[in-house]
């Protein structure tokens, strides 16, 4: 909604155009008409929500949206205007309190987001103006702008390239943070721009901005002089977006197209609609519940109180004469005048620090977070960051968990693991002492210590080395090169071997550098002439003559090279299976099992073959595919009939295995997580076949999971159309996945390796546009049924090739699915930012379940005073209904925002009922705390009887020692505040002692807290008692508290109404038997072992592996 | 939160600061914010419970024991003279009943004590059907006016209404409870075998919380003794037969706004029903005899207080008093029911638990 409100904002007149027209340098142009300055918006990013104006306003208005807020200005209103039994200062005060609490919090959390937001819209970038190139900061750029981005930095909006640095008008790009693909990509300059940029006159026509991050049209005029003006057309390829980050080219130049908001990269952000979290909802659930109850208890009073009153004497008698106005009052306006009353009177039931208790506890429950030294990471140097804390008490509920995989699930940093060479396995270990680098570990059928020939070794190497497209970094600009492939240093720095490579893919950097490692270096490539360095420090120059590009469907790429000696070599890798059958047989067996080993791993296979060509055989090649690149229809067809007939009858050399290295304990995490019953999405924008393998590697897919596919490739079929296939994939999909399957109990899916057969899913991006936004819009409903039945059914989803919006999609259809689950997503990258914001939970990197925040929810229940306000009600029956309140207004101020409220928070923020090492042990348990359960209808309905049990309690048990209220040993009575007083007392020690019997785990904090609260209770009432209140019109309990405690019949009811009251506490606490017989079983010899252990553990991994046997065991 | 994410992205990308140059943020490792305080972890098992609820039984049966025995040892008499029973000896005055009439009416009430009361005896007022405790009864005062401010005095607080002015003055002491203060005069007769009456002394002070008495509660113009005086500017309650300045005229501790039982009517009651303390009768210095021995009585009322209209009961109420207050036979009565009932659960427990508990315990050991 902000979005539209800006693009109007920003849009304004130009709305009803399509396209933009952008002045280069706005200058304006010959042949255009007048020039006219349309106005842009401005390049700055907003995602703080407030401003210094407007914070109060919105921020109130924000705050009175929640039913509780909102229900309790009203009832402050009603004291302002109506004659109540408590003075407004009652609900007002507390009612302050809240507000303040929570607009501090949120100010706070919106100043850092304008930190954040300053710190990019600070940020210097050079702009040409006039000639000269001008330091500004980045907000200040406008449309039509040309701005110079140097190495390594990031575009601060979304340029047009003009120049480049390099010579052959490209510039490389890393769009990482935008899509999560790591790999470099080319973008070109506009052809005909290579002059002086000061001086170009150009205007840029493209279309309005749209987030699709693949799409841009637009076209630019050259003028020249006395000349037609040049056309150029526009594509993505010379569109540089804001958030990627220029690599490997020391300076573009681009003119600016899109500003802030209007960027692809933040049009891909999503409305920032205020997340509420799950609890948040069911206290409102709760809340309505009891509003129901206090709306019936105030409709019981007023009704009682006209039947009351009917009866003669009893509304006016002779000693309580009514006043003027109140004779006059409208009978029905003093009926509802009265219904009023009772409402204000019996307001506290629903607590007005409720919602302050759940949000100081969420505040400070984020800090435990950052403070958590598990989360450190010591390579960056920082913990963990939390961005908002309304929602960690949901980390403990989550159901579905989606995560990124570049830089979360790996760290996307390859490495080149083993190779096999004519079916002698070499391992790579970390030889740099050993001279050859080569250690032998076994063969195939273990030939002692046997090695290929030196001959083979040496041809493999060759071949990795040449069969690649990396470039090598142009030194100089840096001293240390390090690899380029997305940012991230991940090679240990080995400075005098030490080269950068960029490559489209990290994986043949991978194979370059373990050809380093194996004495082949990579020296680069130079006018057509590759250069290496063997084993004896020569230089070997190949003449490079033919690249056949990788392509997904061939899965293989080859390199055609002349060597010095005049030789005509083909070097050919791509997937075993591409290549298998393209050589011998007889070399395929002996590689095979390798291959295959390594795949199991996890690992990424590639094979490698080559072929020698003739004279007569390349020049046939060279011809064939010389004619087929100029060929101007169906130039790819051709490509690929070309490539395939060149690619054959190759003789295998050997594999490889290169490892994306898995972030530290990915796959022990996943596992635990899927034995914790959650269901985790990869949503990627990686290639399907990257991901998968990463999926095998963490063990998301385990080797017996059946796949079912559903992309652009299974699509491809000739006799029907995309849309037919689809739908009977799905149909084909869904009746083995959904309907064969064996009835699953919902949600409590244990031990999923068992006995059912195990369903992963894999969808990519254009597949799933076709399901989410079918051609024919009544399929819509139907197709994407199917399709979440299947995914709910699997035990894994992967998506490949998301866009930003895709993920984000993709998780809101989950989470409006059934039974709404809690979703929970992680992510690395500004891509995962729509999806992290759509998610119930986002998890800036890494998670696992916040152990101190599994049970937050629950603490929502206590505070409901239904003990504390029935008491209340009932003494009506004793008053005549005349809304006169049991306890004084100071009590009723204070009972929620110290009494109880303070120990509350403790409990909530250091209650472990399960011990750390034991949740970190069993995942499992978190079944028993996920789903909400805490916070379910049961639990709220024993809270609700036991409140009734005890205001009933409470009242009556005073109200029988009140029949005589001579209580003093003196003789002398007591009234009602004495009355009051008692139960009050009564009341606050019980809840306090009730919540004193739930604490588990008590730390010096607890002890502080609970019963600091109650002398804090003790002291209050004697101070408050202890002094004649020059401001109060009343002294109502002036020595009221401590006249009480000089009576014994006081001290006894006291103690032992608190003690009936928590008797069925106790007693079901000794009577339940353990729910969980892990957590209580092991209590005792966990509580023993206390502090020695728990130092240890925290160098456990997050997540035992041994759960999932033990998961077994709990029913 | 977008421009953080990002952000963070684009210093991974750069990274050209090294970790070096980043001040370490690795949190501390104290005990608080790793959540490893040194925790005390009680576990509520049968084991514990089980000597608690013997340990309950045990200790509250006797104190209930003695709160009964207790509240059984107080003599307590009670005598309703409202006068609705057409031959009640106050009939006629609860009929006759009007504020304006000058004369008092009086009336005495026979009674007879089958036992003696020993030590000091307090004599009760108490109402029945009369709700001090009405919201607008409750609020319609004044304490600063109470505490003897000037201004007060003069202004009284609008929660008076409609009892704060008369003829123009101010009403002192203003609102409803003050004008409703019970008027009955009771006095005490024993009616000696030998036919003889003698009238028992009655103590009129120390029947309010000593606070109530020497705080709360001031005359107006300070040490100024001529009540009279001080109160000129000012109105009786409307239904007040004479000033406040001559409730107790022979004695001016115990005259204006701090008379004691001013003060104790102006401690609201709890409930509709309820007893206020009127008199205390002192124990006889010699020890040897009652304070009331057993025998006839006489309760001789001047009766100016009318109940009927709201249907109300007047009672007369003498009682002894315990170290626990006044006779109340509930406390002793819960403390022996819930005893009773701990003890039971405790026997009950100690079956379930020696029954399920082995069980459990066998099971447990594989663990």
């Amino acid at each position: 909604m902000l979005r539209r409100r800006l693009n109007r904002l920003c849009g304004g007149d130009e709305k009803r155009v399509d396209s933009r027209t952008i002045y280069v340098g706005h200058r304006p142009c010959p042949d255009t008409e007048a020039f006219i300055p349309s106005k842009f918006c401005d390049n700055r990013i907003v995602s703080s929500k407030y401003t210094v104006w407007n914070f109060l306003p919105k921020n109130l208005f924000e705050q009175f949206r929640r039913i509780a807020n909102f229900y309790f200005l009203i009832i402050f209103l009603v004291q302002v205007i109506v004659d109540t039994p408590t003075s407004p200062v009652t609900s007002g005060l507390p009612l302050f309190f809240v507000i303040t609490v929570t607009a501090i919090k949120q100010g706070y959390e919106d100043w850092l987001r304008h930190k954040a937001d300053n710190e990019v819209n600070k940020y210097p970038v050079t702009v040409l103006e006039d000639g000269r190139s001008v330091k500004k900061e980045s907000e200040k750029i406008k449309v039509g702008d040309v701005v110079e981005v140097v190495e390594d930095e990031t575009f601060p909006c979304d340029l047009i390239l003009l120049q480049s640095s390099r010579e052959d008008g490209t510039c490389f790009v890393t769009t990482a943070s935008l899509d999560g693909e790591s790999n470099h990509k080319t973008h070109y300059t506009v052809p005909d721009t290579e002059k002086d940029l000061q001086a170009l006159p150009a205007t840029i026509e493209c279309e309005q901005p749209q987030p699709d991050l693949y799409k841009f049209v637009g076209r630019m005029h050259i003028y020249k002089p006395e000349q037609e003006p040049a056309v150029r057309s526009l594509g993505p390829e010379n569109l540089l977006l804001k958030g990627a980050t220029l690599k490997n080219t020391k300076k573009i130049s681009g003119v600016t197209v899109y500003t802030g908001m209007e960027t692809k990269m933040a049009l891909n952000y999503q409305g920032k609609s205020q997340k509420r979290s799950a609890v948040e909802k069911s206290i409102n659930a709760f809340l309505l519940v009891y509003l129901c109850i206090l709306i019936s208890k105030a409709v019981v009073c007023t009704t009682l109180k006209y039947v009351w009153q009917s009866k003669e004497g009893q509304d006016e008698p002779w000693y309580n004469q009514k006043n003027q106005k109140e004779k006059d009052t409208n009978m029905y306006l003093k009926m509802f005048t009265d219904f009023l009353s009772f409402m204000v009177l019996f307001n506290f039931i629903i607590p007005v620090s409720m919602y302050v208790t759940v949000e100081m506890q969420k505040f400070l429950g984020s800090f435990f977070i950052t403070w958590d030294k598990d989360f450190f990471d010591p390579e960056i140097q920082e913990g963990a960051l939390v961005n908002t804390s309304d929602l960690n008490e949901e980390l403990g509920q989550v159901e579905y968990v989606f995560t990124d995989k570049t830089g979360t699930l790996t760290q996307n940093n390859m490495e080149f693991i083993e190779c096999c060479i004519d079916g002698f396995q070499y391992k790579h270990r970390d030889t740099r002492s050993e001279l050859d680098g080569f250690t032998v570990t076994d063969g195939p059928v273990n030939k002692l210590q046997q090695k290929a020939g030196q001959e083979k070794e040496e041809l493999f190497l060759r071949a990795l080395c040449l069969c690649h497209t990396v470039q090598v970094k142009e030194a100089g600009s840096e001293e240390v090169l390090t690899d380029q492939v997305d940012g991230i240093d991940g090679m240990q720095p080995q400075p005098e071997e030490e080269r950068g490579f960029i490559a489209s893919s990290p994986d043949e950097i991978a194979l370059v550098r373990g050809a380093m490692e194996y004495g082949f270096t990579f020296l680069g490539l130079e006018s057509k002439s590759m250069k290496i360095k063997n084993r004896e420090n020569n230089i070997e120059e190949y003449k490079l003559l033919h690249v056949l590009n990788f392509d997904p469907v061939r899965r293989r790429m080859s390199v055609i090279v002349q060597t010095k000696s005049g030789e005509t070599l083909l070097f050919c890798k791509g997937a075993d299976s591409s290549i298998f059958p393209r050589v011998k047989p007889e070399e395929v067996d002996r590689i095979r099992m390798h291959v295959e080993r390594n795949a199991t791993e996890g690992y990424r296979t590639l094979c490698v073959a080559y072929k020698q060509l003739s004279a007569e055989e390349y020049a046939v090649a060279d011809t064939g595919l010389r004619e087929a690149r100029l060929a101007l229809q169906d130039r790819e067809q051709k490509l690929m009939a070309m490539y395939n007939q060149v690619e054959t009858g190759m003789s295998l050399i050997g594999a490889t295995a290169v490892e994306d290295r898995l972030q530290e304990e990915a796959a022990e995490t996943m596992e635990a997580l899927q034995g914790a019953g959650m269901k985790v999405w990869v949503l990627t924008g990686d290639k399907m076949e990257t991901a998968k393998s990463t999926c095998y590697a963490c063990r998301l897919f385990q080797r017996g999971t059946e796949l079912l596919e559903l992309t652009v490739r299974t699509l491809e079929d000739g006799r029907l159309k995309r849309e037919e296939k689809l739908l009977e994939l799905l149909r084909d999909y869904h009746r083995r996945a959904v309907q064969d399957a064996p009835p699953v109990k919902a949600g409590v899916t244990r031990s999923w390796s068992t006995a059912n057969q195990d369903y992963g899913f894999i969808i990519d991006g254009a597949t799933l546009s076709l399901v989410m936004n079918p051609s024919r819009e009544a399929d819509a409903s139907q197709y994407r049924s199917l399709f979440l039945q299947i995914c709910q059914n699997c035990t894994a989803v992967l998506c490949c090739r998301m866009a930003p919006l895709q993920k984000a999609q993709i998780v809101k259809m989950v989470k409006n699915s059934k039974g709404s689950p809690i979703t929970l997503s992680i992510g690395d990258g500004a891509n995962d930012v729509s999806m992290i914001l759509e998610a119930h939970v986002g998890i800036g990197i890494k998670g696992k379940e916040g152990r101190q925040a599994v049970r937050n929810s629950d603490y929502a229940i206590p505070t409901f005073n239904l003990c504390f306000i029935l008491p209340q009600f009932l003494y009506q029956f004793f008053c005549g209904y005349s809304q006169q309140p049991l306890y004084d207004a100071a009590y009723l101020t204070m009972y929620n925002i110290c009494f109880t409220s303070m120990p509350i928070l403790a409990y909530s923020l250091l209650e472990q009922h399960i011990s750390m090492e034991i949740l970190l042990d069993n995942a499992a348990l978190y079944r028993e705390i996920a789903n909400n359960a805490m916070l379910r209808w049961r639990p709220f309905l024993y809270w609700t009887v036991l409140g009734i049990f005890q205001g009933l309690l409470f009242f009556f048990g005073v109200r029988f020692l009140f029949s005589n209220p001579a209580l003093q040993d003196n003789g002398q009575v007591f009234g009602n505040w004495s009355y009051g007083t008692i139960v009050f007392t009564v009341l606050v020690f019980t809840v306090t002692l009730k919540l004193a019997l739930d604490t588990r785990h008590w730390t010096w904090i607890n002890h502080f807290v609970i019963w600091g609260s109650l002398a804090f209770y003790v002291f209050f009432s004697f101070f408050w008692g202890g002094i004649i209140w020059p401001f109060l019109k009343q002294q109502r309990l002036y020595f009221v508290f401590a006249n009480m405690l000089s009576s014994v019949s006081a001290w006894l009811v006291i103690i032992i109404l608190i003690l009936l009251s928590l008797l069925p506490e106790i007693l079901l606490v000794v009577l339940r038997k353990p729910r969980g017989p892990h957590s209580r079983q092991k209590k005792p010899s966990q509580s023993n072992v206390g502090g020695s252990q728990s130092s240890q553990s925290s160098a456990r991994p997050l997540l035992m592996r041994t759960f999932s046997d033990e998961s077994n065991s709990v029913i | 939160m977008m421009a953080a994410s990002y952000n963070a992205k684009d210093e991974d990308a750069v990274g050209s600061g090294g970790p070096g140059a980043v001040k370490s943020k690795k949190p501390d490792n104290t005990a608080f914010k790793q959540q490893r305080l040194p925790a005390w972890q009680p576990i509520l098992t049968a084991g514990t419970v089980l000597p608690a609820f013997f340990m309950i039984g045990l200790i509250f049966i006797p104190i209930g024991i003695g709160l009964l025995v207790t509240s059984n040892n107080i003599k307590e008499f009670e005598i309703d003279y409202t006068g609705v029973d057409m031959f009640s000896p106050c009939f006629n005055c609860s009929q006759n009943y009007s504020w304006n009439s000058t004369s008092a009416c009086t009336c005495s009430v026979p009674f007879s004590l089958d036992q003696p009361f020993e030590s000091n005896v307090f004599m009760y007022y108490g109402l029945s059907n009369f709700y001090q405790n009405h919201r607008r009864y409750v609020k319609s005062r004044d304490d600063s006016q109470l505490n003897g401010d000037k201004s007060s005095l003069l202004n009284p607080s609008k929660e008076c209404e409609p009892y704060r002015t008369s003829d123009k003055k101010s009403i002192a002491p203003c609102g409803a409870i003050a004008n409703s203060l019970f008027n009955d005069t009771l006095e005490l007769c024993y009616i000696h075998p030998n036919g003889s009456r003698i009238t028992i002394h009655l103590v009129k002070t120390g029947i309010a919380w000593w606070t109530d008495k020497h705080v709360k509660f001031r005359n107006p113009g300070g040490n100024n003794n001529n009540l009279s005086i001080v109160f000129q500017e000012t109105s009786k309650p409307v239904n007040w037969h004479k000033p406040v300045y001559e409730l107790d005229p022979s004695d001016p501790e115990n005259n204006g706004f701090i008379n004691e039982d001013f003060i104790v009517w102006m401690r609201t009651a709890a409930l509709p029903t309820f007893r206020k303390l009127y008199r205390i009768i002192q124990k006889k210095k010699d020890n040897m005899t009652p304070t009331l021995p057993p025998g006839n009585y006489s309760l001789e009322v001047t009766y100016n207080y009318p109940v009927r209209s709201f249907d109300g009961r007047k009672r007369m109420i003498l009682s002894t008093i315990s170290w626990m207050g006044g006779k109340n036979p509930f406390l002793g009565i819960a403390y022996i029911t819930v005893g009773s009932v701990c003890f039971f659960l405790g026997v009950v427990l100690l079956i379930i638990h020696h029954k399920y508990g082995n069980r459990n315990n066998n099971a447990d050991i594989p663990n």
